[in-house]
C-alpha cells in the first residue's frame, strides 16, 4: 500500500473510517432539507426566474433591448460569456490536470468543482445563444446541408471553432463528472430506505456493482479522460481568446491572448470554487475533508495564475508602445486613461494587486480573507473582459463613429439572472448529489487520513 | 452435486488482498471482488487482465480526426469554396492551419464519448440496469470476495468453506445456484 511522507499535512482530518465518509456525505441527502437551504434556494430561484423573464423579453423583442450600438457591437453579452466560460475552467483543471499530476488534495473538491464547471458552461452558452436574436435558428451553427442558404458554416472562423470547443468541453466534462458519480450513486442507492429515492438513485447508478474489473476500467477511463481533457481545457479558452485575437481591432489583435486567457480562466475558476466551497463546507459540515490545507493549495494556484495575468497586462502595455503601431498604443493609453479607465483600474486592483496578499501564509490560510478575495477576483475578472471588449471597441479607427456603451436593465437583468440560475443549480446539486467523491476519498483514507498517519508515524 | 457460491466479506481491503493471495496460492480461483473503491494491486492476484479501453479511445479519436478533416475538405474546399479575407480556399494543405482547432476538438469529442459508451456497455452499467453486488454494504465499507464451486472443480464445497473460514473475514455466506 502507498504511504505518504509524515511531514505532509493529512488530507482527511479526524478519526474517520470508511463508514464515516459515507455517513458524512450521504447523511445530508437522506435527511430533510435544512432551513437555510430552503431560504437560499428560494432566493436564487427568484433571481433565476427574473433572469428567465429578461431573456424571454429579449427574445420576444430583439437584441435592441441591450445597450449595444453600431460602435460597441459586443459588450455585456460576450463579457458574461467569457466570464462564465472562464469560471468553468477550474473543474476540469482540478479533476484532469491534478489527476495527471497525482495531486490527491483534488479528491475533496473535484466533484463540486466539476458540477460548477458544468453549470458555468451552461450559463456561458446562454449568451451567444440569445445573442443570435433568432434563437430558434440556432442550429445553423452546425454544418448542415446548405438548403438554408448558399453556404456552409465557415471553418476558418474562430466563432465556429468556439461552437466545437464549447460543445466538446461541455459534453466531455459532463461525461467525466458522471462516470465518477456512478459508483457514488450506487452507494446512495444501497443505503436508501424510502422506495422512491432508492429507485431514482438506482436508475442514476446504472446498476453499478463495484466488481474488480469494473474498477480497473473505471481507473483507466478516468486516466485517459484526464489525459485528453487536459489539452481540451487549454484549447477551449485559447479558442475563446481567438475570437478576439484573430480580428484586426487594436487591443484584440495580440498573440499573448491564448496563454493569458487560459491563466485568467483558471484564476477566476479557482476563485469561484473557493466562494462556493467555503459556504458548502460550513453548511454541510465537511470541514474534515475540505480543510485549511485544501484552501491554501487553491490560494497558491490563485496567486500563481493571478501573477501570470498581471505579467500579461504589463506585457500588453509594453508591447503596445514598443510595437510603434499608433492605433495599438492609443488603444492601451485609452484603456488606462480614457472614459473607461475606472473599469481598467478596478481590474488592475482586483486581479493584480489584491491576490498578492496571498504571499503571506497567514492570509492565505484565513477563511475570511479567502472568501472576500475570491469574490474580489471574480469582480476583477469580469472587468477584465469588459475592459478588453468595450474599451477596444468604443473608439475604433474612425473618430466620427466613436461612441460609448451604456448597459440597460435587460443587460443587467440577464447577467444577474444567470447568477441566479447558476446558484440554484449548484444548490440542487449540493442537496441531492454526493458532493464529495466518496470512492476516491476512501481510496486515500489510509495514506492521507489523520488517524492512519498517526499510527504510521508511531511505527517508524 | 449442487453448485455453490461463496461470498466472503472482509472489513478491510488489505485483509481481503492477503486472503486472495493465500487462496490463489493454494490453487483456488477467485471469481470476483466487490469493493467500494478500486483496490490497487488486486488485479494481478485474482487474474483480472488490463483493459483495452485506452486503445479503443485512440481508435475513436483517430476516426474523429479523419472524419473532421474529410468533412472540412468537403465543405470548405470541394463543395463550396469561399473567399474569406483572401484565405487559400482552393487548397486543403494551405488552409489546414485554420482547420487544426476543429480537428482537435472533434477528435477529443469522438475519443472521449466513444470510450465512455464502450466503458458503460462493457461494464453492463446502463440506466435502469439492476445492481448485482451480493450485499449492499459493498458500496459502503465492506469488501466481498466471490468464489464458486463451478470454477473450482478440484475442491469440494466443504474444502472451500474450510479454507475461507481460516481467513480474517467478517461474514461468510454460502448459496446454492443453478
Amino acid at each position: 500500500m502507498q504511504r505518504e511522507a509524515a511531514i505532509r499535512e493529512p488530507l482527511i482530518l479526524g478519526n474517520k473510517s470508511y463508514k464515516d465518509i459515507t455517513d458524512d456525505v450521504v447523511g445530508p441527502i437522506e435527511g430533510a432539507a435544512p432551513r437555510t437551504w430552503k431560504i437560499l434556494v428560494t432566493l436564487t430561484g427568484l433571481v433565476a426566474f427574473y433572469g428567465v423573464g429578461c431573456i424571454l423579453y429579449l427574445l420576444g423583442t430583439g437584441i435592441g433591448v441591450w445597450g449595444l450600438n453600431k460602435t460597441v457591437g459586443w459588450a455585456w453579452d460576450i463579457t458574461n460569456f467569457v466570464w462564465w466560460v472562464g469560471i468553468g475552467h477550474a473543474g476540469t483543471l482540478i479533476s484532469a490536470v491534478l489527476l495527471l499530476f497525482r495531486q490527491k488534495w483534488r479528491m475533496a473538491i473535484n466533484r463540486s468543482a466539476e458540477a460548477m464547471t458544468i453549470f458555468a458552461v451552461i450559463m456561458a452558452a446562454i449568451f451567444p445563444g440569445i445573442h443570435m436574436g433568432r434563437i430558434w435558428v440556432g442550429y445553423w451553427v452546425f454544418p448542415l446541408p446548405n438548403q438554408f442558404g448558399s453556404l456552409w458554416v465557415n471553418f476558418n472562423s474562430p466563432l465556429l471553432w468556439d461552437v466545437f470547443a464549447i460543445s466538446t468541453y461541455f459534453s466531455v466534462s459532463l461525461v467525466f463528472w458522471y462516470i465518477g458519480l456512478v459508483p457514488d450513486f450506487a452507494t446512495i442507492r444501497d443505503r436508501m430506505v424510502k422506495p422512491l429515492p432508492k429507485k431514482i438513485y438506482g436508475i442514476l447508478s446504472f446498476g453499478w456493482s463495484g466488481r474488480a474489473k469494473n474498477w480497473t476500467r473505471f481507473e483507466e477511463v478516468s486516466l485517459v479522460l484526464a489525459g485528453i481533457a487536459t489539452p481540451l481545457v487549454f484549447s477551449v479558452h485559447s479558442i475563446v481568446s481567438m475570437d478576439f485575437a484573430t480580428s484586426v481591432i487594436p487591443g484584440w489583435h495580440t498573440t499573448i491572448f491564448p496563454p493569458y486567457f487560459v491563466s485568467g480562466a483558471v484564476f477566476s475558476g479557482f476563485a469561484m470554487v473557493q466562494t462556493l466551497l467555503l459556504i458548502m463546507r460550513k453548511t454541510m459540515k465537511l470541514e474534515s475533508y475540505i480543510h485549511i490545507k485544501h484552501i491554501e493549495y487553491m490560494n497558491i494556484v490563485i496567486i500563481v495564475t493571478g501573477s501570470i495575468v498581471g505579467v500579461a497586462y504589463l506585457t500588453e502595455l509594453f508591447i503596445s508602445w514598443y510595437s510603434g503601431v499608433e492605433y495599438e498604443s492609443y488603444a492601451f493609453i485609452n484603456r488606462f486613461s480614457g472614459p473607461y479607465s475606472w473599469a481598467y483600474w478596478i481590474m488592475m486592483t482586483c486581479n493584480v494587486i489584491t491576490p498578492q496578499l496571498y504571499w503571506f501564509k497567514k492570509l492565505r490560510r484565513s477563511l475570511t480573507v479567502t472568501f472576500i478575495l475570491s469574490i474580489v477576483v471574480n469582480i476583477g475578472m469580469w472587468f477584465e473582459r469588459y475592459v478588453i471588449i468595450v474599451t477596444s471597441l468604443h473608439r475604433d479607427y474612425n473618430p466620427s463613429s466613436w461612441g460609448e456603451f451604456h448597459a440597460t436593465t435587460i443587460d443587467i437583468g440577464i447577467f444577474i439572472g444567470t447568477l441566479g440560475i447558476f446558484f440554484t443549480l449548484f444548490l440542487l446539486f449540493a442537496r441531492f448529489f454526493p458532493v464529495l467523491a466518496l470512492n476516491e476519498l476512501k481510496s486515500i483514507l489510509k495514506s492521507s487520513g489523520e488517524n492512519y498517519k498517526k499510527i504510521d508515524n508511531h511505527h517508524h | 452435486m449442487s453448485k455453490k457460491v461463496f461470498h466472503a466479506m472482509f472489513n478491510d481491503e488489505e485483509k481481503l488482498m492477503h486472503a486472495a493471495e493465500k487462496l490463489v496460492h493454494d490453487g483456488l480461483r477467485v471469481k470476483d471482488v466487490f469493493s467500494p473503491f478500486p483496490i490497487h494491486g488486486l488485479d494481478p492476484i485474482i487474474g483480472v487482465k488490463r483493459t483495452r479501453l485506452a486503445i479503443a479511445s485512440f481508435m475513436y479519436a483517430s476516426g474523429g480526426t479523419a472524419l473532421a478533416l474529410l468533412g472540412m475538405w468537403y465543405f470548405m474546399i470541394h463543395d463550396w469554396p469561399m473567399n474569406i479575407g483572401g484565405k487559400p480556399s482552393f487548397s486543403m494543405i494551405q488552409n489546414l492551419p485554420a482547420f487544426v482547432p476543429v480537428t482537435f476538438e472533434f477528435s477529443v469529442l469522438c475519443g472521449a464519448h466513444g470510450m465512455a459508451i464502450t466503458y458503460f456497455l462493457r461494464n453492463g452499467t446502463l440506466p435502469g440496469m439492476p445492481a448485482s453486488n451480493p450485499d449492499p454494504r459493498t458500496t459502503d465499507n465492506m469488501f466481498v470476495m466471490e468464489i464458486t464451486t463451478d470454477q473450482n472443480h478440484d475442491f469440494s464445497a466443504d474444502a472451500i468453506e474450510g479454507m475461507l473460514k481460516e481467513m480474517d473475514l467478517v461474514e461468510l455466506s454460502i448459496k446454492d445456484y443453478e
